[in-house]
């Protein structure tokens, strides 16, 4: 794994985006997450690598509380995201997700135009007030999922007839659309081929400058490419947590160097 | 006065709608953060006013015309309906109504006309009660709701809850439609049982229910034995079942194994047709067809066919289930795992050998659900039986003598007239608690089967 | 069967030895004969269907045609009474006509039977209508008596000695006159479908049953549609997994299999009974096969829920729609096709059944067509339960065409059924 490419980066100081500490995770009778303690910084991409079923998508979802609707989890812990405990009785999960975009691992744009696949998000939290608002913010949407120059003229086109990396930057246009300050992303790249991944991964780093972004991903040149920092997991503990180029060149724990040596994973 | 009280709930529940919705509209042109879109504070009004003046409605509905018959039978004159059976009375309420209706016949007394007139006056009154009480409870609704509306009043919880309210009460439905057959069916039973021995049902083998139409013989020993009327369903089942099982099992065995897809895809919905033939058509079927085939099949062989044998219902019960068979047993073999059929194959077995010895050993499980299943059908099957089956009671089981099942006995008892205080009527429904009993007990028992040999496969 | 084990000895098998070919064949012969006995089974059953759609259409594409006669009737004033159209002495009136008719005719009751006993009425309404015809003459085509019906179908056997025979030598000759004259033809049956009940076969129709049975299927849609697609969905995507959605789901399964003429029984006692609600009701009878067809359109709907992916209700939940946005516009959508594909399929259900609609009374007989579902009437099925228990030679022909009406209408609603599947249900 010597030909990792680390991109130069400028680690700036941002200020603290999510603050996680002591999170558990329990599916039924599997303890998934044990105590992990976590900051993510705001307008950094932030990676989360590990072999299967670390726990990584699973501290991934605790950060929109998509684990609600899975009936035996059980979320444990103290996730605040600007100071607020998103797990507070007050907050509603609904507008938590407005405010903390996801991208799925496969994508999965409704069966729907273009169109009404962006304006969705801002239809049902009621954030424009006419037509010509709904179609700015389409536009600039899919503007910033770089995705507006291919479909302006066809935005009445069904979304599943996109190709699919198409399909997944209309899945973060549709992210993006509710304004979010934080954007999750579940191995994005994962049903992709290596042309869409470079657009997907180009688009992720250009996110940065808005967004705080999460991205859990199997590849460890992606997260060598994309990310600022990096966390890694293995079997549901946050094993270490750092700058992205420390993690790769000098990790400090054996685990880490291991897996991101190829030899458990 | 119905149509206005429906008219004036949903013009109230739209006028709810409207209102709070403009009021949030204008809340947030004044410039406040509204928690719900404005859409949420209308829907909440008109499910606020819709749902409780609905249910008060109907709930009104319901009951009025018992509650208005009570009334007026018990305006009557003192004494009139001393000593009368509540046959008599309700003839009585029924001639009362014809003439509130303006049917007279004859010249009826002077009482039953007063009544009439009473009648008449209380269901104007009910009528206008219902509307004024409607427009009433919408108007405080509408009210109530219009004062929710505020910057973080949540409304679209409000409306999900009662949203997810309404879908609770559907799924209970369910639960209300058992309770209530089970209610019906044991509560009748029990006063079945207060007018006949239960012993004597369950153990009786004599079964006259047109006896005890004279008073004195109310109860008659003996005359309401359901043994031989559940063995003559019994019969009918096994003929369906000698029928309906191996042409169903075969069909399956060949359309699973050896036809081509082509005429697999013919085939089965040939055979599903046969499922989705209403069974009063089966029933007229038998008495226009097979009958009198196997009528004249008897006279030729000098065999005692009777008129209504049990053959005819039988067999045509049995074409009904051959597709619910086939059905399952088709389902059954595709569910054996593939590498148990390519192992077999691989020994050099051949097809019909994989699947006589592999496959059908696997689907037993299966195939003995679907055909448990099938019987629970039989002995339910109302129409073919009552059209094609006799109506007289024996002890017998001879398939060509003439018998009578359950079901036939049920509609043949309550067919007409009834009244709830003969033995007569409640006999059916002591025979419609046997029957449920008995299909409920096989149902159970069938889908365990079903299910436990899902699991060994899953 | 063949024994499947080969043998474990050492002994070497020999393939090729006439044996072991005498051993394949008699295997492949097995075979065969299992091939043949499975194709004899399908060809029984669809014998059976084919039996079944035979002896319904042979029977009753007669019933199809309506025999008639045409009449001059002259409104003579012997039999009119101008000042009471409505009860003028119409009977007579047609004897007169038969007796001019029927060369050599004396007995003015006995040609008159050969119309229907609706021809006075057709004869009255004529004349209501307009009331100028009095003293002229009009030209009416009229339906024949049923043994007339039949013997014009020829399924009145001329050869029976003329005591076993319902038509006697005069009257047979009678007709025959009417015949060679050219006055009787038999055109397409309308009263079939315009006509309600009657207790003639030629005058009898299904119109009471068809609305009978419209108010019964619209009333079970309005309430087992959405309180199935209710249920369903509460199951299906908020109830937690617990005890209590278990129950229910047992109970839904197994109120599927409830012979239906319990829910007959359940109807009688509690809304006939407790409820007071009326007899022969189609509103009643709507109810309970309501009842009868939630469990199916629960299951159905439920299937089709299930049947859209998981990643749609993810994508909806992660751009902030709560979960009852997901499923109204996102899941609920996409699942129609199936519920609606399930629903009607329930609806066809439905209307074939017959057994609980007798209990609360719609076998009842009634002459005239509902005018709402609150007016006593029978149902399709209902209607061919009675008719099939009528003495009259000529509702034999009739309840195999009501069968084939019932049967067209269960054809067009299935083919309804399977249109939508195929144009509408998506695979993922």
């Amino acid at each position: 794994m010597t030909d990792l490419r680390i991109v130069e980066r400028t680690v700036e100081n941002h200020a603290n985006k999510i603050t996680a500490r002591g999170v558990q995770v329990h599916y039924g009778d599997k303890h998934a997450l044990k105590d992990v303690d976590v900051d993510i910084l705001d307008k950094t991409v932030t990676a989360f690598i590990g072999p299967s079923g670390c726990g990584k998508s699973t501290f991934l979802r605790c950060l929109n509380r998509m684990n609600d609707t899975v009936a035996t989890a059980r979320v444990k812990g103290d996730i605040r995201i600007d100071g607020v405990d998103i797990y507070d009785r007050r907050v509603d999960p609904v507008q938590l997700r407005a405010k903390v975009g996801m991208v799925f691992q496969k994508p999965n744009p409704f069966p729907k135009s273009i169109y009404d696949n962006v304006a969705y998000g801002p239809k049902i939290h009621g954030l424009t007030r006419n037509k010509a608002e709904m179609d700015a913010v389409v536009e600039t949407s899919l503007r910033k999922a770089a995705l507006w120059n291919e479909v302006k003229d066809r935005l009445q086109d069904s979304g599943t007839s996109l190709s699919g990396g198409q399909q997944q930057r209309l899945c973060i246009a549709r992210a993006v659309a509710t304004s979010p300050e934080v954007l999750l992303m579940d191995e994005p790249c994962s049903a992709l081929d290596p042309i869409a991944t470079a657009q997907v991964e180009e688009l992720i780093d250009d996110l940065r400058s808005q967004f705080s972004v999460v991205i859990v991903t199997h590849s460890m040149q992606q997260a060598a490419r994309v990310s600022q920092r990096t966390a890694f997991f293995h079997l549901g503990h946050l094993v270490e947590y750092g700058e992205t180029g420390n993690i790769f060149t000098n990790p400090r724990d054996p685990r880490t160097e291991s897996y991101i040596t190829g030899r458990i994973g | 006065m119905t149509v206005i009280a429906f008219v004036l709930l949903f013009s109230a529940a739209c006028l709810g709608y409207v209102l709070n919705l403009s009021a949030a509209r204008s809340l947030r042109a004044g410039g406040a953060r509204l928690h719900s879109l404005g859409s949420f504070h209308g829907g909440f009004a008109a499910l606020l006013v819709l749902v409780p003046t609905f249910l008060f409605v109907v709930l009104w509905l319901v009951f009025q015309a018992p509650v208005i018959d009570r009334m007026t039978m018990a305006a009557l004159p003192p004494g009139t309906l001393d000593g009368l059976e509540t046959g008599a009375v309700q003839l009585i309420l029924a001639e009362i109504k014809s003439i509130a209706g303006g049917r007279i016949f004859g010249t009826p007394e002077l009482w039953k006309l007063a009544a009439a007139d009473h009648l008449t006056g209380l269901r104007a009154l009910s009528a206008n009660l219902m509307v004024g009480l409607t427009a009433a409870l919408a108007l405080v609704l509408l009210v109530i709701a219009r004062r929710t509306v505020a910057p973080d009043f949540r409304a679209r919880q409000g409306t999900e809850g009662i949203i997810k309210g309404l879908m609770i009460f559907c799924s209970t439905v369910a639960i209300f439609t058992t309770i209530g057959i089970i209610a019906s069916l044991v509560f009748e039973t029990m006063r079945f049982f207060q007018m006949v021995p239960w012993h004597e049902f369950l153990f009786g083998t004599t079964w006259e229910p047109q006896m005890p139409i004279r008073a004195d013989q109310i109860a008659a020993t003996g005359a309401f034995g359901w043994l031989p009327v559940f063995l003559g369903t019994l019969v009918i089942t096994v003929v369906a079942l000698v029928f309906a099982v191996p042409v169903g099992l075969l069909s399956a065995i060949y359309l699973n194994e050896f036809a081509s897809p082509g005429f697999r895809r013919i085939a089965k919905p040939v055979l599903e047709i046969l499922a989705g033939v209403p069974t009063v058509v089966y029933g007229f079927f038998a008495v226009l067809t097979i009958a009198p085939a196997l009528r004249s099949f008897g006279e030729m062989t000098g065999l005692p066919i009777a008129p209504n044998t049990a053959m005819a219902a039988g067999l045509v019960m049995g074409v009904m289930l051959i597709p619910f068979i086939s059905s399952f047993a088709d389902d059954a073999l595709s569910a054996v795992p593939r590498t148990l059929r390519d192992g077999a194959l691989a020994l050099g077995a051949t097809r019909a050998e994989t699947v006589m010895n592999v496959l059908f050993p696997a689907a037993i499980p299966g195939i003995v659900g679907g055909v448990l299943l099938a019987v629970s059908r039989a002995i339910g099957e109302t129409m073919i039986v009552v059209m094609a089956a006799g109506l007289i009671a024996k002890m017998t089981v001879n398939p060509l003598d003439s018998v009578t099942t359950v079901t036939v006995q049920i509609v043949t008892l309550l067919i007409g007239d009834t009244s709830f205080d003969s033995p007569k009527t409640l006999a059916a429904f002591a025979l419609g608690f046997m029957l449920f009993v008995v299909t409920l007990g096989i149902n159970v028992l069938a889908l365990g089967i079903v299910r436990k040999y899902r699991e060994v496969y899953d | 069967m063949t024994d499947l084990s080969l043998q474990s000895g050492a002994r070497p098998v020999d393939w090729t030895s006439d044996q072991a070919g005498l051993r394949v064949r008699k295997r492949k012969a097995a075979e065969t004969r299992l091939k043949l006995v499975g194709l004899s089974a399908i060809a029984v059953a669809f014998a059976m269907l084919g039996l079944l759609l035979w002896s319904l259409v042979s029977t009753g594409w007669q019933a199809f045609r309506q025999t008639h006669v045409t009449i001059e009737v002259t409104y003579a004033q012997e039999f009119i009474t101008p000042g009471n159209l409505a009860r003028s002495n119409y009977r007579g009136l047609l004897e007169a006509t038969m007796l001019e008719l029927v060369p050599g005719a004396t007995d003015g009751r006995r040609v008159a039977a050969i119309l229907s006993n609706g021809a006075q009425f057709a004869v009255r309404d004529r004349i209501v209508a307009d009331p100028s015809l009095l003293g002229r003459t009009a030209t009416l085509r009229v339906p024949v008596s049923d043994p007339y019906d039949q013997l014009w179908k020829g399924l009145i056997d001329r050869t029976t000695p003329e005591q076993n025979r319902r038509l006697k030598n005069d009257e047979i000759a009678a007709f025959d006159a009417l015949v060679a004259k050219g006055l009787v033809s038999s055109p397409f049956n309308w009263a079939l479908l315009g006509n309600a009940d009657s207790r003639f076969p030629e005058q009898a129709g299904l119109k009471g049953a068809l609305w009978g049975s419209f108010y019964a299927l619209l009333t079970c849609f309005l309430l087992a549609f959405p309180i199935g697609i209710g249920a369903a969905i509460y199951l299906e995507e908020f109830a937690p997994k617990n005890r209590v959605s278990d129950f229910i789901e047992v109970n839904i399964n197994n109120l599927a299999a409830v012979p239906s003429v319990v829910f007959g029984l359940l109807a009688l006692a509690v809304f006939l009974g407790w409820f007071g609600m009326g007899r022969s009701i189609p509103f009643v009878g709507g109810l309970t096969l309501a009842l009868m067809t939630l469990p199916t359109i629960i299951i159905a709907t439920r299937a089709a829920l299930k049947a859209v992916p998981p990643s749609i209700r993810e994508a909806a939940l992660g751009v902030g729609a709560s979960r009852q946005q997901v499923v109204f516009h996102h899941v609920l959508p996409l699942a129609m096709p199936g519920i609606l594909t399930g629903t009607i399929i329930g609806l066809a259900q439905a209307l074939g059944e017959t057994a609980p609609l007798l209990l609360i009374g719609m076998n009842a007989f009634v002459t005239a067509a509902p005018g709402t579902p609150f007016d006593p009437s029978t149902a399709l099925p209902t209607q061919i339960f009675i008719w099939a228990d009528s003495p009259e030679r000529g509702f034999v022909s009739r309840t195999s065409a009501a069968i084939l009406v019932l049967l067209g209408f269960l054809v067009m609603m299935n083919a309804l059924a399977i249109y939508l599947r195929n144009r509408f249900e998506r695979r993922w």
